[in-house]
């Protein structure tokens, strides 16, 4: 059916707009795509769901992006920013790609920000979370179509008050920039609502046993918050049940802690537990029910945010080269064209960016639950466009400083 | 003092290395500045690995302590490069010398164990002193060198020239020890610690004084590491990058200088050229580390001098 | 009272863990003076059989031993085609293993792929034990029962058999021992590949607890190491009380100085380097 399209659609393309600009655009050769991702190393298969978003994305439009053919060129970052750092010197110098994609860990992308602003080529950052890349440290060519880290924690902070009730919250989170991001988001808005943190605790990275801190939680508390990633997102639940802890104090968390990445590792410990994201896979609507039929017809797994930003990338891009007839080589417009990218029907919603490059979108409050022998995160309550500022005006916010660890301060402990 | 062969053979190396870059992709010279900066690193620790015989497991520490200082000092101080230069070297020679007040005590593999663990101390406060050094998000937005010269350093080809002056330099310091009375008592230890001692060297201090040189020349290599990236992280002293140096020397060939920069210039192609063609490097290089050892124990330059000459390389084998 | 027996249950489980990911490190380490850097191989690749397996029978006693069994003999190939030649040549040693370590770390990412997984315990194994307001979760009673279990045995093996007593020769004076008519090279291999063994148990039992996932064999490679150089190399009893010293000191740190996490592991052991160098009970 590919092949069949792109005659078509060559035909087509032929037919409308005329022999003269697509013979000029046939020499300018194809629209290159660099992408960015782990595709070694411990985050390999994060880089590897990033890889099949984009792909699939392509694959239904025949590699073909306003007439003219896509050409993706993925390069292995290891995770490591200078590794990211040497890769992106060759996918801009020696591959001279139009447009970069991609990227996993925070520090990469504050690696790459100031040397994608110095080549001038637009970069979309799909995943990459870290708030200030959007906020008080934001490049002129990074285009963040993902989200910030603290976005989806705002609305759910006030809304766990509000409608869950619980009035004395404990949260444990992996102690760097990303769970102190999201903690602070949820204890900011938790606490304006009328809500207490009364404990934070910080495991390190790679916490193999999380006893020692389970046995600190205070028992006073209505909820526990919890944000872990990867390897813990594995073993965290199951740590917390076996401590007796479930039945006692019910679970929430930052989105990562039960993503699709780590929920079919996952057993019966995980059900009940309450999470905001931007995408769930168990997301109702009929564009994201067929994503994820034919995410797994073809690469055999529910697909993740990984999969979901990514492929969506692949529909950014096209939709930007379209508006500018497919002349890709003018950066500047290119970039300019980026930003004004909406998307009404991505499988994770409706998405437009806001004055400061980050998307306004959907902020899914999510449950998860057992289907069919399955672990899923069924949506509960949707808050419809979200900025990374919320409903704070964003002058205001930017003048206080990025969350951190010791912020906002824990006036309850 | 050198036979004739070898200075022509330096030479030539020399030449190519200084007219090579207009020729070359701008990724590859990009490509060859890390491997001149690897170079410095491998070189140092060929010091105390290949001329002392003390294999260390944590020298990305003095890298990355060089790299933070570039990194702190000209994002939050806006320090010039030779303040950044004095303070990166300082605080290595520094380092260096508490840890090797702990590490000398032992040998062999008691030597590699405790480095390792000094090594990690230093990537653990690289995560956690965050104040310093803003965790793991690391430090970013770090601006190229200005040195008053008529040529930016934030463009490839004159940063190439930079990096190869101070590949240059480092070599002569490293040279000028080896060749010293000084750097010939560090292979007299290596060789027998009894006799020295016999002899009335004082053993410690010569490996104590070795040990510091290793650390403030790889807090220089460090310091050029921060400048070239732009960006520091913990990612930068992590134990693999430690066990990938050691790799370097041996690959090139220990007690040689030249040729652990060497060995750093086949692994960074390696590295970030193959695995563009392959997402199974890997493999390639787990490949290399043991082909090294099975075939080229004494590494390129052990080779190719056993090839050419039909010479024996001096016996380099560490005591346990 | 609660903390405290909880917090107590809690190191010494932790421990019990540290020792099935270092008994064996420390075995090869201690006897045969090799620097493993494949330690952290055997352990994750262990945890891969022991998942296939349970995933096409079903049965985790079994699981454990086909992993055990696997990389006994991985390992067993890696000490005879390389490592055996390399005696007394730590950095030979080093880079063969690490090289080794990274070709099995890709070798795990083409045939598990990278999606991280838990081995999945039989149900008997799961839920707590309740003692009034304290809980004991199963597995982790069981963890410390195999660690026991795993001690036990290799005290028996070493000090009260006659092929303890070849071993403890061979490794005292090689040359001594070869004189007596020990067959060294056979002993040294079966050294290695039961240090390869343990690490593979570790693998399976510790991947229900811990998970199975790229990575981990570096993750836990530095635990391993950090075990082993503070109980000393080469003895038995220094694995065993370095494992419970650094289980109890990490948990206990982390209760109370939860801000120093990042070094509960690491400053131990730099003080207790900085005053014996050779570990606690460690043979110079």
């Amino acid at each position: 059916m590919g092949k069949k399209m792109l005659v078509w659609i060559a035909g087509a393309f032929v037919l409308v707009a005329g022999v003269g600009p697509a013979a000029a655009w046939a020499q300018k050769g194809p629209i290159k795509i660099g992408f960015l991702a782990p595709m070694t190393g411990g985050a390999a298969q994060v880089g590897k769901d990033m890889v099949n978003g984009l792909t699939m994305y392509l694959d239904e439009v025949g590699h073909q992006i306003a007439g003219r053919k896509v050409e993706v060129i993925v390069e292995d970052t290891q995770g490591k920013p200078d590794v990211a750092l040497t890769k992106l010197r060759k996918l801009v110098e020696s591959d001279k790609v139009h447009v970069l994609a991609g990227g996993l860990f925070a520090h990469v992308g504050y690696a790459l920000a100031p040397r994608v602003d110095e080549y001038k080529v637009p970069m979309l950052y799909p995943v990459m979370a870290a708030d200030d890349l959007t906020q008080r440290k934001p490049s002129k060519w990074v285009v963040r179509n993902g989200w910030t880290s603290s976005q989806p924690s705002h609305p759910f902070g006030e809304w766990v008050y509000k409608t869950l009730g619980y009035k004395k919250v404990v949260v444990i989170a992996m102690d760097y920039a990303f769970g102190w991001e999201i903690v602070g988001g949820f204890q900011k808005s938790f606490e304006e609502a009328g809500g207490q943190v009364i404990q934070k605790l910080w495991p390190p990275l790679g916490t193999a046993d999380f006893a020692p801190y389970l046995a600190q939680i205070r028992r006073d508390a209505d909820a526990v918050f919890a944000l872990m990633v990867a390897a813990s997102a594995l073993r965290f639940p199951k740590q917390y049940q076996d401590a007796g802890l479930k039945a006692r104090l019910p679970l929430i968390g930052g989105g990562v802690t039960m993503d699709e990445f780590v929920l079919p590792s996952l057993g019966d410990e995980a059900i009940g537990t309450i999470t905001p994201l931007i995408y769930s896979a168990a997301l109702d609507t009929p564009v994201n029910k067929r994503f994820v039929k034919e995410y797994r017809a073809k690469f055999g797994k529910v697909p993740s945010y990984y999969s979901e930003t990514c492929y969506t990338t692949g529909r950014w891009i096209n939709e930007a080269a379209k508006a500018i007839g497919g002349n890709v080589e003018d950066n500047e417009k290119f970039l300019a064209a980026l930003r004004k990218v909406e998307i009404p029907d991505s499988p994770r919603g409706p998405i437009k960016l806001d004055a400061y490059g980050n998307p306004v979108q959907n902020i899914y409050i999510r449950k998860v639950e057992k289907k069919d022998g399955e672990l899923w995160n069924t949506v509960i309550h949707t808050f419809p466009a979200v900025s990374q500022f919320w409903k704070y005006k964003p002058e205001e916010f930017l003048k206080q400083p990025v969350y951190s660890r010791d912020y906002p301060p824990c006036k309850y402990c | 003092m050198l036979p004739r062969h070898r200075v022509i053979g330096l030479g030539i190396m020399l030449l190519l290395l200084l007219v090579a870059p207009p020729f070359l992709s701008s990724f590859l010279l990009t490509l060859l500045t890390q491997a001149l900066i690897y170079g410095i690193l491998a070189m140092s620790l060929d010091l105390i690995l290949g001329y002392t015989g003390l294999a260390s497991l944590g020298h990305a520490a003095y890298l990355g302590l060089g790299a933070y200082s570039v990194g702190v000092l000209t994002t939050r101080h806006g320090a010039n490069f030779w303040v950044t230069l004095a303070v990166g070297l300082l605080l290595a020679a520094v380092v260096a010398a508490v840890f090797g007040l702990v590490a000398l005590r032992a040998t062999g593999v008691y030597f590699l164990m405790i480095t390792l663990a000094l090594g990690m101390v230093i990537w653990g406060l690289a995560h956690r002193w965050v104040s310093m050094t803003q965790g793991d998000i690391g430090i970013s937005g770090v601006p190229r060198p200005d040195l008053g010269l008529p040529w930016s350093l934030a463009k490839g080809i004159p940063f190439y020239y930079f990096s190869l002056a101070g590949f240059l330099l480092a070599l002569w310091v490293l040279w000028v020890v080896v060749r010293s009375p000084f750097g010939q008592s560090l292979v007299g230890i290596r060789e027998s610690e009894s006799r020295m001692r016999t002899l009335g060297y004082h053993v410690w201090l010569h490996k104590y004084i070795g040990f510091i040189i290793a650390g403030t020349v790889g807090g220089f290599s460090g310091v050029l590491w921060g400048y070239y990236n732009g960006f520091v992280s913990p990612a930068d002293v992590e134990l693999a990058t430690s066990v990938e140096i050691l790799l370097m020397v041996a690959l090139g060939g220990r007690a040689t200088l030249l040729g652990p920069a060497l060995g750093a210039g086949v692994i960074v192609l390696l590295k970030n050229l193959v695995s563009v063609y392959t997402h199974r490097w890997l493999l390639i290089l787990g490949a290399v580390y043991i082909g090294t050892i099975v075939y080229a124990p004494e590494g390129i330059v052990g080779a190719v001098r056993q090839f050419a000459k039909g010479v024996k390389p001096e016996p380099l084998r560490s005591k346990a | 009272m609660e903390f405290w027996i909880t917090q107590t249950f809690n190191g010494v489980s932790y421990g019990a863990l540290l020792f099935l990911l270092a008994g064996g490190l420390s075995i090869i380490f201690g006897m045969m003076r090799i620097v493993n850097m494949t330690h952290g191989s055997y352990y994750l690749l262990g945890g891969y059989v022991g998942l296939t397996v349970i995933w096409k029978t079903g049965n985790f006693v079994l699981a454990i031993l086909a992993g055990a069994l696997t990389i006994a003999l991985v390992g067993l190939g890696e000490y005879n085609a390389f490592l055996r030649r390399l005696g007394g040549q730590e950095l030979g040693q080093v880079l063969t293993t690490m090289g080794f370590a990274l070709i099995f770390q890709d070798l795990g990412l083409v045939i598990w792929g990278g999606d991280p997984y838990t081995i999945p315990a039989p149900a008997a194994l799961s839920g707590s034990y309740q003692i009034g307001e304290l809980f004991f979760p199963v597995y982790r009673v069981f963890i410390v029962a195999v660690a026991a279990a795993v001690a036990v045995i290799l005290w028996v093996v070493l000090e009260q058999t006659r092929v303890g007593a070849m071993i403890r020769a061979t490794v005292d004076d090689a040359e001594m021992a070869r004189g007596v008519g020990i067959n060294v090279p056979l002993i040294s291999m079966g050294v290695f590949a039961l240090g390869a063994f343990l690490a593979a148990v570790g693998g399976v039992v510790a991947g229900g607890f811990v998970g199975v996932y790229p990575g981990a064999d570096f993750e836990i490679l530095p635990y391993a190491f950090v075990v082993v150089i503070v109980g000393g190399m080469g003895s038995l009893k220094g694995a065993v009380i370095g494992s419970l010293m650094v289980g109890l000191l990490d948990n206990f740190g982390k209760a109370f100085f939860p801000e120093l996490s990042y070094f509960t592991l690491f400053a131990p052991m730099a003080a207790i380097l900085a005053i014996r160098p050779t570990g606690l009970f460690g043979r110079a």
